[in-house]
């Protein structure tokens, strides 16, 4: 009997509370960017693609939906293919947290629904935008070692120039 | 056995040994960069530091070196302790203050012994805030990446490069910070064991260039153990695929074979596997073109062709065990070939005989190292069987490890044992008619023809035993020579001969042999070595059959409707116009092989066969020893093993008396019923019924990636892994794996806390030792081991070489790379090979081609003049210019060649 009146008060109470449910899709809530959503790949601030094809994402995501081939070009490496199945991703933003480049990314979109499972399926086309995403500053390449067009030996951050091996001086 | 404690722990160790080797094999994790178990140590890197307390009662202690300390019974010592740690985990903080921001494209990472160090060390936040210093990379050819920055300087790669392996274009240059590891200016590694660079280097500064274009990391790789197919020797590899194709060679340990390393041509010789020359499906002809068929209608193709007459099959010494076998039960033993003409197909027969009736030891490729003499008889062992070239490299290090053992270093002290003994070699005498890359650690060479070569081995021979044949009209320098010999190798403790069949001339290896039974009567612990020409000659000699010629013969008389050749490029081995011949005797011709050829252009009905990584099989290498490969790739149909192949023809023929093998293990079952001198090669590896802890083993690491993505753009569906009756490895990552993984069946080396090739060390009983699941193979000249009888001695010791005017002859001199078949077809490999050239003797002339007639074929060839090659031969790289050249012949000088282009 008390419960029952406990109940109804309680409910009585949430008459003044603030909504918590909106009307989806009519009222869209403002989810942070931190929010784990639909995966991106980002470019660096040279508008040059970010991932360099190291795996790591690949083999941090507990359900394996990351496959990808490294391709090499006047020494940087990037994906060849890059393929996320979201039929099978949980969001659950391993990759992210491995990749050592900040080039995978979640959004916080995650309106990505579709009636057959193939269409779930982003190659690298659908997954790269032309921005740097949540990080705009980092460049891997500006602190690799690795020569890259514009960037010799010796140019990269805290890089002396290269050695003189001929050079016997102390 | 002594006892060291470790940690307050006892464990056994063996005396002689170093305290870093003693940790390892105690399964301690123990840093280390600089020490490697054939190099030896030399203290370089500081990484491996201990404490080591002079007894129980010593509470201090000091922080020594583990991989400079021996071992001592009793010995206490501490890799826990406080001080020891912090000293390592500052020796990798220096080693990385310089080193680049690189892991994510590094091609060692994932791999890489410096991660594996660092991780162990515990380094995990970078303090240094200063700027590092940076190196050019070179350009070091087809083979291997070079980035210098990674570099750590442990000395590793000059002291295999040079000191191993006798390369001399690769140094360290400059000084302290900025010392360099590179050649002097850019060029390909010239050195055929530079892919070792690979391995032997802790970091990522040499890397596998074929394999970054192709580039996976290890752990998205399936392995499977291998049999490297590129010559006789039978170095054991691991073959790794990743999504239908296969990425790279890495070397697999076999304690008695190949150890830790390959040659160039084994490790990047696979590129033929994906090459454009891939027959892919089964091609008839039909009006005049061949045209891709379904596989029904190829064998209903056969069933008609079988009935034009009788079935002759020509093997290959490239194929293996089991399909030679399939085809020899589809044509019948009196109708099957080995595929070898003569003199190959009788002189490959005599090797095998002599190694199972000479009175000596047939030596593994590691018992060559520890020989205390060598006689090379007439083989330029280095292009022929690489690694036994390399292995002779280290036997002349005896004298050196006998200096060594009398003043008490131990023989892993490698600088000062190096330093100690750098004058002492041991004996080493090549004679050969051109010059051969062990040359210079020779203590004598001696030039000349292959029969004046073997007359001087004969001359040994009977110099050494008075009842062995003597060899009549010697000259003086030569029975001097042949007396010198013969006393270095009667006062040696393990003298060693090397002959071979690549002059075509069965009196070398008669010599060679002569000479080792002469040592044995003596009582001396002789051992002779022969070596043959392909993977496969050891187990077609052992098989038996007709010789090509003799197929000739029977094509002449109309005795064949149909010639099937299973994986063998007879215009290789016939020169074209006998080529013709057999072809235009032959009704119908059909070709199973993998790759397209001269004759499977010319076939009537070519079948896609799976090469070495497709599919499971045997091969006995010239020391007589039966290893399996193992399958890594499942393709569809209609790539099948050439077995397969072979049983399905003689299926489509005659059902009824048709073999029923369904598996690997049928057929290896099949071959040791039929073959006596083949029955032991089921124990070769353990069958496909094999488990360890209960489970079938597995071929793919544990956290292989991206298996829900891989295939997704074809279809999102979960596929079965394929089906694998032929190997015991499970086609996943689902399985067994562990240090006691049986050697022939080890797809990949890692440990916890050891992802690098190091991890090797877990796997074997002892550092440098038998695996700990035992060794792969299974010797089959061996005999029941009751002492043999002296045979013979051979008597037809050829009449002295004379020289002819206006001819020349050609021997066959092969080369490292361009005149192995398959491995030519590889792009890395094919990227060194150099266009044909005739070496001669100085004959005063200055044009610079000569032009030659041969079996009515005429070609102009570049010359290069030798002054030190005797007079009225030349060395001419076999299946060059001249396709069909694989045994000695009188050429044709053509008088006005040398104007020629
Ligand atoms: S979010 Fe998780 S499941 Fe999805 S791709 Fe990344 S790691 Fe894999
Ligand atoms: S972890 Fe980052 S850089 Fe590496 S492959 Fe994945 S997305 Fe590319
Ligand atoms: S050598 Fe090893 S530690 Fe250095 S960049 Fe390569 S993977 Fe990383
Ligand atoms: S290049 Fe590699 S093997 Fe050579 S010294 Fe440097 S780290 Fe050692
Ligand atoms: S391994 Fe001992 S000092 Fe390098």
């Amino acid at each position: 009997m008390f419960g029952i009146l406990r109940t109804l008060w309680l409910t009585f109470l949430h008459m003044g509370h603030r909504r918590v449910t909106v009307g989806y899709p009519e009222t869209r809530p403002a989810l942070p960017p931190r929010y784990r959503g639909r995966i991106i790949l980002s470019r660096d601030p040279d508008g040059l693609e970010r991932c360099v094809a190291c795996n790591l994402c690949a083999v941090a995501c507990p359900v394996d939906c990351i496959s990808l081939q490294k391709a090499e070009q006047d020494g940087r490496w990037y994906p060849e293919y890059f393929r996320i199945n979201f039929s099978r991703c949980i969001f659950c933003g391993f990759c992210e947290e491995a990749c050592p480049t900040y080039a995978i990314q979640l959004t916080p979109d995650f309106e990505m629904s579709e009636y057959v499972r193939p269409n779930l399926v982003y190659e690298k086309e659908d997954l790269l935008i032309s921005g740097t995403g949540k990080y705009p500053d980092y460049s891997f390449y500006r602190v690799s070692g690795v020569e890259i067009p514009g960037k010799d030996k010796g140019e990269a951050e805290r890089e002396q120039p290269p050695v003189d091996v001929r050079s016997l001086l102390p | 056995m002594a006892t060291i404690h470790i940690d307050g722990r006892p464990f056994p160790a063996r005396p002689g040994e170093n305290l870093l080797q003693a940790c390892l094999e105690a399964g301690a994790d123990l840093p280390y960069f600089c020490w490697h178990p054939e190099l030896g140590s030399v203290g370089a890197c500081r990484q491996c530091a201990v404490r080591q307390y002079s007894g129980p009662d010593d509470r201090t202690g000091r922080i020594v070196m583990a991989c400079m300390t021996p071992v001592t019974d009793g010995a206490i010592l501490s890799i826990d302790d406080a001080e020891a740690r912090e000293f390592r985990a500052s020796v990798v903080e220096w080693l990385m203050t310089n080193h680049p921001h690189d892991c994510p494209v590094c091609a060692e990472g994932g791999e890489c012994h410096l991660q594996d160090m660092t991780v162990m060390t515990g380094h995990a936040v970078r303090r240094y805030r200063f700027t590092k210093r940076t190196h050019r990379n070179q350009d070091l050819g087809p083979f291997v990446n070079h980035e210098m920055n990674r570099c750590i300087a442990c000395y590793r790669c000059v002291r295999f490069y040079r000191d191993y392996a006798g390369g001399e274009d690769l140094a360290a240059f400059a000084t302290h910070n900025d010392v360099y590891f590179g050649r002097h200016a850019d060029g390909a590694l010239e050195n055929g064991f530079s892919g070792n660079l690979v391995e032997i280097c802790p970091t990522g500064v040499f890397t596998d260039k074929p394999f970054s274009a192709v580039y996976s990391r290890k752990w998205d790789l399936r392995g499977a153990p291998s049999v490297c197919t590129h010559c006789a020797v039978g170095c054991n590899t691991i073959v790794n695929a990743r999504q239908d194709t296969t990425r790279r060679v890495l070397n697999r340990y076999h304690d008695a074979v190949n150890r830790y390393f390959l040659c160039d041509r084994g490790r990047f010789g696979h590129g033929f596997i994906a090459a454009p020359s891939r027959l892919r499906a089964p091609l008839a002809r039909i009006d005049g073109r061949p045209t891709p068929v379904p596989v029904q209608d190829a064998l209903r193709r056969f069933q008609m062709m079988a009935q034009d007459g009788p079935v002759v099959g020509i093997g290959s010494t490239r194929a293996s065990l089991e399909s030679n076998f399939a085809l020899r039960t589809l044509a019948g033993p009196a109708r099957f070939s080995t595929g070898m003409a003569e003199p190959e197909h009788g002189l490959t027969r005599l090797v095998a005989d002599l190694l199972r009736t000479t009175p000596a030891r047939n030596p593994t490729l590691h018992e060559m190292e520890s020989a205390d003499a060598v006689l090379i008889l007439g083989e330029n062992v280095t292009v022929t069987a690489p690694r036994a070239g390399l292995a002779l490299r280290q036997a002349v290090r005896q004298a050196t490890f006998d200096i060594a053992d009398a003043a008490r270093i131990p023989r892993w002290m490698d600088a000062a044992v190096r330093t100690l003994g750098s004058e002492a070699r041991s004996p080493l005498f090549i004679a050969t008619p051109g010059p051969t890359d062990l040359d210079p650690i020779a203590r004598a060479t001696s030039r000349a023809a292959p029969d004046d070569i073997a007359r001087l081995g004969f001359a040994i021979a009977h110099s050494l035993d008075p009842t062995a044949p003597e060899v009549a009209d010697l000259p003086e320098d030569a029975a001097r020579l042949a007396a010198d010999i013969a006393a270095t190798l009667r006062a040696a403790a393990r003298p060693l001969i090397v002959a071979g069949t690549q002059y075509g001339t069965a009196a070398l290896p008669q010599a060679a042999a002569a000479i080792a039974t002469a040592l044995a009567a003596h009582g001396v612990d002789a051992a002779l070595s022969l070596v043959l020409p392909d993977c496969d000659s050891m187990g077609l000699a052992l098989m038996d059959g007709l010789s090509l010629d003799a197929v000739r013969a029977l094509a002449r008389d109309g005795g064949i409707g149909t010639l099937v050749v299973m994986e063998n490029d007879l215009s290789r081995r016939l020169d074209p116009a006998a080529l013709d011949a057999l072809l235009a005797a032959v009704p119908h011709l059909v070709v199973i092989d993998h790759t397209a050829t001269p004759l499977s252009a010319r076939a009537d009905l070519i079948l896609p066969s799976a090469t070495f990584a497709e599919c499971g099989g045997t091969l006995v290498s010239t020391e007589g020893r039966a290893q399996r490969f193992l399958q890594v790739l499942f393709p569809d149909l209609p790539l099948q093993a050439g077995w397969r192949w072979a049983r399905d023809l003689a299926q489509a023929a005659d059902p009824g008396k048709a073999p029923d093998w369904q598996d690997l293990d049928d057929i290896i079952a099949a071959i040791a019923a039929a073959t006596p001198s083949l029955a032991p090669i089921g124990r070769a590896a353990p069958d496909a019924a094999y488990r360890l802890d209960g489970a079938r083993l597995r071929s793919e690491p544990p956290r292989i990636s991206g298996r829900t993505a891989v295939r997704a753009n074809i279809s999102v569906r979960d596929r079965p892994p394929p089906a694998a009756p032929d190997t015991p490895l499970a086609p996943t990552m689902e399985g067994a794996y562990g240090p006691a993984t049986p050697g022939a069946l080890v797809p990949y080396y890692q440990a916890p806390g050891w992802n690098s090739v190091q991890s090797l060390n877990r796997f074997q009983q002892e550092i440098g030792g038998p695996m700990r699941g035992g060794d792969a193979g299974v010797r089959l000249l061996d005999g029941d081991g009751t002492p043999r009888p002296r045979p013979a001695y051979a008597t037809a010791i050829p009449a002295p070489f004379a020289p002819r005017a206006g001819e020349i002859l050609l021997l066959p001199e092969p080369r490292l790379f361009g005149t192995e078949e398959l491995s030519s077809l590889s792009p890395p490999v094919a990227a060194r090979v150099e266009a044909a050239a005739l070496r001669i003797a100085d004959d005063s002339g200055t044009a610079p081609t000569i032009a030659l007639r041969l079996d009515g074929q005429s070609v102009v060839l570049p010359v290069i003049r030798d002054p030190a090659l005797p007079p009225g031969i030349a060395l001419c790289p076999p299946h060059m210019a001249l396709r069909a050249f694989t045994a000695p012949a009188w050429a044709i000088v053509q008088p006005d060649g040398g104007d020629a282009p």
